[in-house]
């Protein structure tokens, strides 16, 4: 019987995709025809500056033990695409989920032997967007290990949680009233695919934990500290409600 | 000193009128802001731009504080010889960026 039904159940799963369409949508696909357009000219889209400056780090030896990324990990055209997609991802050491600012400067104490950069440092900045630039065009895919459920469930409930003094949760404008207008602003969806990004506000490239620094700052709630396991946490399941969706970074938002 | 894009053909025929597109990174801090303990940020920004092509100057800017961050600017000019086009950014501290570009015209 079970063995008879399948092919019903497969059609039926096929006729029900058909109907609900993907309603996720990028900041990409909400912006204006002029900020697509400078994100998509290379010369015209200023985080590419970073990611040139983050080609020159990725073949500069550094660090005590005098090794450049390029001597471990070769050409980042190889061997970092698709790499940023599946990030936050789980160290087995640390027995916690690694964002990729964290796993690059994880990779340099401990394999450079070098002192690890400062968060939204101009070189972590670089070295982030030039990996991240690698897996343009990729869908995003992070790990569904079991280890990284309790992390997937804390990210999830910082996002359905109220905060601040305005007592908003994430979900509330991101869920329930995106695309509508927050003064000037349209709501996003909150969808990471571009991260680093070239935030005009803020006339500089930025990374995903100040973005959400920022909205909480917005809330007026308190933000958390940058490299906190809540703010991991946070970036994980905004990675995995993103899943499938195709990287672009280093993006341009307003 | 600063990293920049620049986007031109690299052959043209003569006569041709070529888009030319530069990205320079630079704050254009604008001397209007406060930092963190209230003293004003002396104001840093490019002032000028120029462009020439085989020495003669087919472009230039006067650039002011309200101009963003990492200023884009696109120009065209006509392809008339092979040769070189040099393009610079002078800043208020005085440093002069300055990037050449060849250019093959038939």
């Amino acid at each position: 019987m079970n063995f008879l039904l399948r092919p019903l159940v497969a059609l039926a799963t096929t006729i029900a995709l058909a109907a609900a369409p993907d309603e996720r949508r990028s900041g990409y696909d909400i912006a204006g025809p002029e900020i697509r357009a400078m994100q998509d000219d290379d010369t015209a889209n200023p985080g590419n500056l970073w990611v040139l400056q983050g080609e020159t780090l990725w073949g500069k030896p550094t660090g005590a033990a005098d090794r450049s990324c390029a001597d471990c990990h070769g050409d980042a055209q190889m061997t970092m695409k698709g790499v940023a997609a599946r990030y936050p991802a789980f160290d087995a050491v640390l027995a916690r989920p690694l964002d990729l600012e964290q796993r690059i400067n994880q990779c340099r104490t401990e394999h450079q032997k070098a002192e690890p950069l400062a968060w939204e440092s101009e070189d972590l900045l670089a070295v982030t967007a030039f990996v991240a630039r690698q897996s343009r065009g990729l869908p995003i895919t992070v790990s569904a290990s079991l280890e990284l459920r309790p992390f997937l469930a804390l990210g999830k409930q910082l996002f359905e949680q109220r905060e601040g003094q305005l007592n908003l949760s994430c979900s509330q404008c991101h869920d329930d009233n995106w695309g509508k207008q927050l003064a000037g602003n349209l709501i996003p969806q909150g969808h990471p695919t571009g991260y680093p990004i070239y935030r005009l506000q803020w006339q500089s490239l930025g990374s995903l934990q100040r973005r959400l620094r920022n909205c909480m700052t917005g809330l007026r709630a308190e933000p958390f500290e940058y490299g906190a396991p809540q703010a991991i946490a946070l970036e994980f399941y905004l990675m995995e409600r993103a899943r499938g969706m195709p990287m672009d970074a280093p993006a341009v938002r307003p | 000193m600063a990293r920049v894009l620049i986007n031109l053909p690299q052959r043209a025929k003569r006569g041709d009128i070529m888009e030319i597109k530069t990205l320079i990174q630079h704050p254009m801090e604008t001397g209007y802001r406060l930092d963190n303990k209230g003293v004003a940020i002396p104001r840093d920004i490019i002032n000028r731009f120029t462009c020439t092509y085989n020495g003669d100057e087919v472009f230039q800017a006067e650039l002011f504080p309200a101009i963003s961050a990492n200023p884009f600017l696109a120009f065209s000019t006509v392809a008339t010889e092979s040769g070189e086009l040099v393009f610079s950014w002078t800043d208020d501290r005085g440093q002069t960026q300055t990037e050449t570009r060849q250019i093959t015209v038939e």
